[in-house]
């Protein structure tokens, strides 16, 4: 690729995307209006021939708007930083410094793999808007252009090759089929199923009502698992020096790589219909946006590093891949039932080594892992119920939304020497 | 409210006397100087001397003003009410109601203003606050990633002003209400200034 050789002189060398550009980005936005366009013409009289004159001109639109597009982007890798130029009204120039990289994404769309085409995505701590995009891209040069950048990330050399990974887990489809089924959707699909069977012998109105029900909730529920299952599809995380690398996806792929020191909290979810099977999910925690401006998806990077699987797989994975001992949890004094009757079972935390553990939820039963030096702020909550029990709350909080560990209902001298402790340790 | 309220819990200062029993990184635990509102009953952690800062009186000015409104508002629409279907007890019962909320309204709003306070220690800033669920936050300097200061129509009117601390965490809620604008203005530059010190990355 022509990026090779980028001068130390003053200015960047830019390079364009790849021509067939428009081209993927006119077909991936056209596919879904002229499926539905043609189909609702073939009902009516007029035939297709008006509906391929929309399809036509949209087409022609869509590509002229991809072609001054693709004419005003280009980017250059400049020492530390990737920039990126588009926008034809209204320049952006975007100066993305690798050394705040929080991850970097390859996502080949179904259109642009049969093109052999790949977007490269380039996470920012802080808002969504801090993030860099270019699509598309060769396959060999979306790589390349990633080794350079966690290369750069890490203070290496940028033409130091992409080190060799270890692969660690996979996921088969059958297991991956299988826990997509046991949700709570599966569980509600199953009951409205046997109220069908009952009600067939009782009532036909009835019946016929809960059938109704039954097939618009049997379609969501399947476009949802089909969605989780092409999501996931071929899960499989490997071990870099530089980083996780996760890799998932059916018709469209997605390889992810997130680097070590980005991690801010681990999860261990246990979903109740996973538990006769002994399976659940880690989640990391990549830092996102904090603000609530940008109400956008993005705002919490989760992602799972297992999407499915047994406990004993998950355990080794955390210290194998992020070095976390785990260790025994203390569970909160008996009368701690009187206020959490449902989810004390599952109540209980402790920190050892740097590495604070708190695990709650009766339902989805959640543990959550922080490294001390990730923690953000610390809060103390006391309800009357608490107080009358001599409880409390303490809760440590890491970047990113919704990233808390939360240690319920300890026993307010211990939660207070926690706090103590806890406060002692300022990050500076 | 609580039952233990007004005996507050209280064991000895517990600066430097009790031993961190969590593990090595934790052990480095300097002796605390603080001091948690007696409210603050079952948390021993910040027991001191040093005094904790206050929203401005003109706050309760505020809070009075616009339980005053609302007052106004709900009698209004009471005695409307009433008076359009034209029964008498049912007139007497909206003002009995009225009545008897407003002085309970006061009270708990007196509370609430009251339990606002806050202490810029060295390294972190504590906010605290509430009365039935009472809540402690504690944000180091260096996590800090921005400050702000907003001031509403209402709080404008009082020459009042609202400091916000936004950590990368979403739920970190280091909010202090009812400020001073000379003193909000101090502490944004003065925290601001201590954030940029001692940034950190994440």
């Amino acid at each position: 690729m022509p990026e090779r050789g980028v001068p130390a002189a003053p200015g960047p060398t830019w390079q364009r995307l790849h021509p067939l550009t428009p081209v993927v980005a006119a077909v991936r936005s056209l596919a879904v209006l002229a499926l539905v366009l043609l189909e609702d013409s073939r009902s009516h009289s007029g035939g297709v021939g008006p509906a391929l004159i929309v399809v036509g001109s949209f087409a022609f639109l869509l590509l002229l708007a991809g072609l001054v597009r693709f004419a005003v982007t280009r980017w250059a890798l400049d020492g530390p930083t990737l920039r990126i130029e588009t926008g034809l009204l209204r320049r952006d120039a975007r100066q993305l410094p690798l050394a705040r990289i929080q991850a970097v994404d390859v996502v080949r769309p179904f259109v642009a793999r049969a093109f052999g085409l790949a977007e490269l995505r380039v996470r920012l701590a802080g808002s969504g808007r801090a993030n860099g995009r270019l699509a598309y891209l060769t396959e060999p040069a979306a790589l390349d252009l990633r080794a350079r950048l966690l290369a750069g990330h890490h203070g290496l050399d940028q033409a130091t090759p992409e080190p060799a990974e270890q692969p660690l887990a996979t996921v088969p489809p059958a297991r991956l089929i299988a826990a997509a089924l046991l949700s709570p959707a599966g569980g509600i699909t199953l009951v409205l199923a046997g109220a069908l069977v009952a009600l067939t012998t009782v009532s036909q109105a009835a019946a016929a009502a809960v059938g109704g029900t039954l097939f618009v909730y049997a379609i969501s529920f399947a476009h949802r698992t089909w969605r989780r299952v092409a999501d996931q599809y071929g899960f499989a995380v490997a071990l870099a020096p530089d980083g996780l690398r996760l890799r998932r996806g059916l018709l469209s792929t997605v390889a992810e790589t997130v680097p070590f020191a980005r991690v801010q909290a681990v999860r261990k979810v246990e979903p109740l219909a996973w538990r006769p099977m002994g399976w659940c999910r880690v989640e990391v925690d990549v830092a996102g946006s904090p603000g609530r401006e940008q109400g956008t998806r993005s705002s919490r990077l989760t992602r799972a590093l297992l999407p499915v699987g047994p406990t004993a797989t998950a355990d080794w994975l955390l210290a194998s891949a992020l070095g976390l001992r785990q260790f025994e949890l203390a569970k909160p004094p008996r009368r701690a039932a009187w206020k959490s009757p449902l989810s004390y079972h599952f109540l209980g935390s402790a920190s050892e080594s740097g590495v604070i553990a708190a695990s709650k939820g009766r339902v989805r039963k959640t543990t959550m892992w922080m490294p001390l030096e990730k923690v953000q702020s610390i809060r103390w909550v006391e309800g009357p119920l608490q107080r009358a029990l001599h409880l409390a709350t303490v809760r440590v909080d890491a970047a990113g939304r919704g990233v808390v560990a939360d240690m319920r209902d300890r026993d307010s001298a211990e939660a207070s020497d926690l706090f103590e402790s806890l406060l002692a340790w300022t990050p500076t | 409210m609580g039952p233990s309220e007004s005996k507050s819990r209280r064991t000895p200062p517990a600066a430097g006397q009790v031993p961190p029993p969590h593990g090595d990184e934790l052990s480095r635990a300097a002796p605390l100087v603080g001091y948690v509102p007696s409210r603050m009953s079952t948390n021993t952690a910040l027991q001191g001397t040093q005094a904790w800062a206050k929203p401005s009186p003109r706050m309760w000015a505020m809070r009075k003003a616009e339980l005053g409104l609302l007052t106004v508002l709900a009698l209004a629409a009471g005695v409307a009410g009433a008076a359009g279907t034209g029964s008498l007890p049912g007139t007497i019962g909206a003002l009995a109601g009225v009545a008897l909320l407003a002085p309970f309204s006061l009270w708990v709003t007196l509370r609430r203003y009251r339990a606002w306070a806050y202490q810029e220690r060295e390294d972190d800033l504590l906010v605290s606050r509430g009365v039935m669920f009472r809540r402690l936050s504690v944000v180091p300097y260096g996590r800090m990633q921005f400050v702000d200061v907003t001031a509403g129509p209402v709080e404008r009117l009082f020459k009042l002003a609202s400091v916000r601390l936004h950590t990368a965490a979403a739920a970190s809620d280091a909010r202090i209400p009812g400020l001073e604008q000379a003193e909000a203005a101090r502490l944004r530059d003065r925290l601001a200034a201590l954030g940029e010190a001692r940034a950190a990355g994440l």
